[in-house]
């Protein structure tokens, strides 16, 4: 895989951030939002597009930045893969990667920053940088790739990443219940791909081999259990984070208070916005995680021109 | 007379958890690498509380500090460096478990305990601490967490990053911070994944939230030999190209194997150019498919026997075999030097063939034992340091390897990590302008630069001004 065969683009990347000027870096504005808005007057540029390569045997895919992830799919299924980037099929690759969030299936393939290997970004001063490497195990150096992961455009842009993929399971199959108890579900499953939770009903997903998924959905979770096609729908764009067994207490904190779907054993609550409300974490961080951030921002980009604005915590740039 | 800093010290620790003698000095002047140093104080803090009062005294005097786990590291990341000698801080006294919560499956533990003894404790209920480490026996849960370490079945189940939830960090100037979260996704950067792998550099870590895996219900274990390492390295490619990710995929070579064997007497054929050792996990009947697949693919590629695991008595004793590799080879030589390298696995074989060369034309002794399903390679160099000359033999067989390895795409270190060793090859396989970014990281969190100076980034680049004025080059 050619570590310069993209650089020319990459380098036209660089040199429209260039090192002067507030700038902001646009996806496929799905998620345009989160953080705050960006200040008014801040010139736009979008991250170049192209899956460069997917090499199964190596179980990497190097693929630009403003690639979305419709176009993505493809190419990885292709090869009998996936990756863990989960999201709506006009966001792209950046955009994903600098919200940081990982999708349903969180419980059975990780979280997403574990599926950045390498990234190229361009830093405040319009110079390419690369941190890590195209290698599935990998120490060399301080770990920027988590770094830049859930940033929101604040320290680099993102131009091109690698990313680590994995063979398509046999089967993935997902499966609902009216008023099991998910998280006797979670204890008694092995490695279940997600289970997902409305206070009402559970749905589990399974992927795996057929006769593991097959053995799973007649042994364990048994008659109460309906196939269905798939995971449901995200009941709105809310999004809190919660210790996975403060789940338990959920339905009475939010009782009539809205539609709210919690990712069991993971901790993630997809909400809409009365349901969020009351799940708003009172004590922000800590003065010195606060100070951190502040001097991470500093010595990545002193003039505070990438995406100014926005907030990847409450109070740490001004 | 006694230095102030030491009577600081031991007013935070007593006097019996600070020492200055010599033998003690000197015994805490490197790790398990080749590299020594100079300490100039050991302190054992058993708490929180005390580390955070022993780092304020050496920020308060301006003295650099080392933390330091278990001391197995194999790359210099605690050996301690400058030319002021620094404090050296052990958390072998910091070595509780905390709190188990096995409705999370999170456990909470100081930066001391040992890495096999979280799982034993944990085994009861079903679950483990994933990493591990072939020195999991003595390697600390901080020190995995400094070096993001590895371990055969990281292959499938992830390097210690993805095992670490939370880390309460005693930052260089003192304060306290708590990095992540139980919760999934904690606000802001996610200062945690930066500080793992930090190597040291960036704080020293006092409480440390692991997530608890639940132990795979079936496992089998393969082992296969093989007339050479080419057909063997095939066979590991045949198996990831095939869909399947084992849980573990190791490989032996012959010197490796016949050292081994003689140790733990497990089986292992010794007239084979390699040896694979592959264990496939989870439920039973998607194990036993796996098994049989990575059989095919074993025999498929030249594989002369497959022998299964028909006990965990049998498993156990190939697992002892491979993780005493290392012991065994001192059978061979007194001395050895452990390399650490990835290459994409593809390359294996061409990587493989020229590090023996390498070897060769040093007139050293090379074996060869390795996740090879990774493409982490850890050629050995075994010797007798007291034949004159070896070492720089060594040396030189050690940077010529790491060339190849890089030009073959790879990269310097899968787990042990930069330290010392390797920090001045680092400008093998970045920019200027890439270290650069990596010091905009490793200065927010310690704009002093006391904290484990003189480790990962290469010389020179302690604080950021530093760096603006290093010649053109200073890297390379
Ligand atoms: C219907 C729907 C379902 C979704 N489901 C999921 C899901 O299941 N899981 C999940 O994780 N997400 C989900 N998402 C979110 C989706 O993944 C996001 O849309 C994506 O994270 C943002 O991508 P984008 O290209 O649209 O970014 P934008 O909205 O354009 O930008 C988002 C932020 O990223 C920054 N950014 C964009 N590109 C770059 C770059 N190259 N470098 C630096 N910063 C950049 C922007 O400046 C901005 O701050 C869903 C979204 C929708 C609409
Ligand atoms: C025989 C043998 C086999 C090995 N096998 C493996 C293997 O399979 N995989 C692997 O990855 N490694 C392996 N290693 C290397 C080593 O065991 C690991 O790197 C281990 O994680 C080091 O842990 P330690 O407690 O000994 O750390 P130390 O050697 O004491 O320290 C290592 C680094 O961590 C820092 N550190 C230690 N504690 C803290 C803390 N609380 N906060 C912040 N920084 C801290 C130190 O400053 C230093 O930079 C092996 C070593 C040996 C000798």
């Amino acid at each position: 895989m050619g570590l310069t065969s993209t650089t020319s683009v990459l380098e036209r990347f660089a040199s429209e951030v260039g090192d002067y000027g507030p700038v902001c870096c646009v996806g496929g504005r799905t998620q345009w939002d989160v953080g705050g808005p960006v200040s008014s007057g801040t010139r736009e540029v979008t991250a170049p597009a192209g899956v460069v390569a997917h090499e199964p045997a190596e179980m990497i895919l190097r693929v630009r930045a403003g690639t979305r992830l419709e176009d993505l799919s493809a190419v990885v299924g292709e090869g009998g893969q996936r990756v863990a980037l989960e999201g709506a099929a006009d966001a792209t690759v950046g955009g994903v990667i600098s919200v940081g969030r990982s999708g349903v299936r969180r419980l059975g393939w990780g979280p997403l920053r574990d599926a950045v290997l390498e990234v190229t970004a361009v830093s405040s001063r319009g110079e390419l940088i690369r941190t890590g490497a195209p290698l599935v195990k990998n120490v060399t150096g301080f770990d920027l790739c988590r770094l830049l992961t859930g940033s929101l455009g604040t320290l680099a842009f993102v131009a091109e990443v690698v990313l680590r993929c994995l063979p398509l399971p046999e089967v993935e199959r997902w499966y609902v219940a009216e008023g099991a108890d998910p998280f006797e579900v979670y204890r008694k499953l092995y490695r279940p791909l997600s289970i997902l939770w409305d206070g009402r009903r559970t749905w589990v997903g399974l992927a795996g081999f057929e006769v593991d998924v097959e053995e799973q959905a007649r042994g364990t979770l048994g008659e109460m259990f309906s196939l269905v096609d798939g995971p449901p729908s995200l009941p709105g764009p809310g999004r809190r984070s919660l210790a996975p067994a403060s789940l338990r207490s959920l339905p009475s904190v939010v009782a009539d208070a809205g539609a709210w779907l919690a990712e069991v054993g993971v901790g993630v609550v997809h909400c809409d916005s009365p349901a969020g409300d009351r799940l708003r974490c009172e004590d922000g961080p800590s003065q010195s995680v606060v100070e951190l951030h502040r001097r991470i921002k500093e010595n990545f980009d002193p003039a505070g021109r990438l995406n100014p604005g926005r907030q990847v915590i409450t109070g740490a740039f001004s | 007379m006694t230095d102030p800093l030491v009577a600081d010290l031991r007013r935070v620790l007593g006097n019996a958890a600070v020492r200055t003698d010599a033998i003690e000095l000197a015994l805490y002047g490197r790790d398990a690498s080749l590299i020594s140093g100079q300490a100039g104080v050991v302190c054992f803090p058993s708490n929180a509380e005390e580390l955070v009062g022993v780092v304020r005294a050496c920020a308060a005097h301006g003295r650099p500090f080392v933390p330091r786990g278990s001391g197995t590291g194999l790359a210099g990341g605690a050996t301690p460096a400058g030319d002021v000698p620094p404090v050296v801080i052990v958390t072998t006294k910091m070595n509780r478990i905390l709190e188990v919560d096995e409705e999370q499956r999170v456990a909470w533990v100081e930066p001391g305990v040992l890495n096999l003894d979280l799982s034993r404790e944990v085994a009861h209920l079903g679950l483990h601490f994933a990493p591990d480490p072939s020195s999991q026996q003595s390697c600390s849960i901080g020190g995995n967490v400094a070096n993001n370490s590895g371990g055969p079945h990281c292959l499938l189940y992830g390097v210690t990053n993805a095992h670490i939830l939370a880390i309460e960090v005693v930052l260089p100037d003192g304060s306290v911070a708590m990095l992540g979260g139980i919760d999934p996704e904690p606000d802001g950067l996610d200062l945690r994944g930066a500080f793992v792998g930090s190597e040291g550099t960036m704080g020293i870590a006092t409480r440390i939230a692991v997530r608890l895996t639940p132990l795979p219900p079936s496992v089998e274990t393969l082992l296969a030999d093989f007339a050479t390492m080419h057909e063997a390295a095939a066979a590991v490619t045949g198996v990831i190209a095939g869909g399947i990710v084992p849980a573990a995929l190791e490989m032996m070579d012959r010197n490796i194997a016949e050292a081994v064997e003689a140790f733990v007497h497990g089986g292992f054929p010794v007239d084979a150019a390699a040896l694979l050792l592959v264990e496939v996990d989870g439920l039973a009947g998607g194990a036993a498919e796996q098994a049989r697949r990575v059989e095919k693919v074993l025999r498929e590629n030249g594989a002369r026997s497959v022998q299964i695991a028909g006990s965990d008595e049998q498993r156990a004793l190939w697992w002892k075999g491979r993780k005493s590799a290392f012991g065994a080879i001192a059978r061979i030589a007194p001395n050895y030097y452990l390399h650490d390298c990835v290459v994409p696995r593809s390359r294996l074989v061409e990587v493989l063939e020229q590090v023996s060369e390498i070897a060769a034309g040093q007139e050293l002794v090379l074996g060869n034992v390795f996740h090879a399903g990774d493409g982490n390679l850890h050629p050995l160099i075994i010797f007798d340091k007291r034949v004159p000359g070896t070492l720089d033999r060594v040396h030189e067989a050690g940077r010529q390897i790491i060339e190849v390895c890089v030009a073959a795409g790879g990269t310097l270190s899968g787990e042990h990590g930069i330290g010392l060793e390797k920090r001045d090859h680092m400008g093998l396989v970045f920019s200027a302008a890439d270290l650069e970014a990596q010091l905009w990281l490793r200065d927010a969190f310690d704009p002093s630069g006391l904290c484990n100076p003189e480790k990962v980034l290469p010389r020179g680049g302690s604080r950021c001004g530093d760096v603006a004025s290093l010649p053109a080059g200073a890297w390379v």
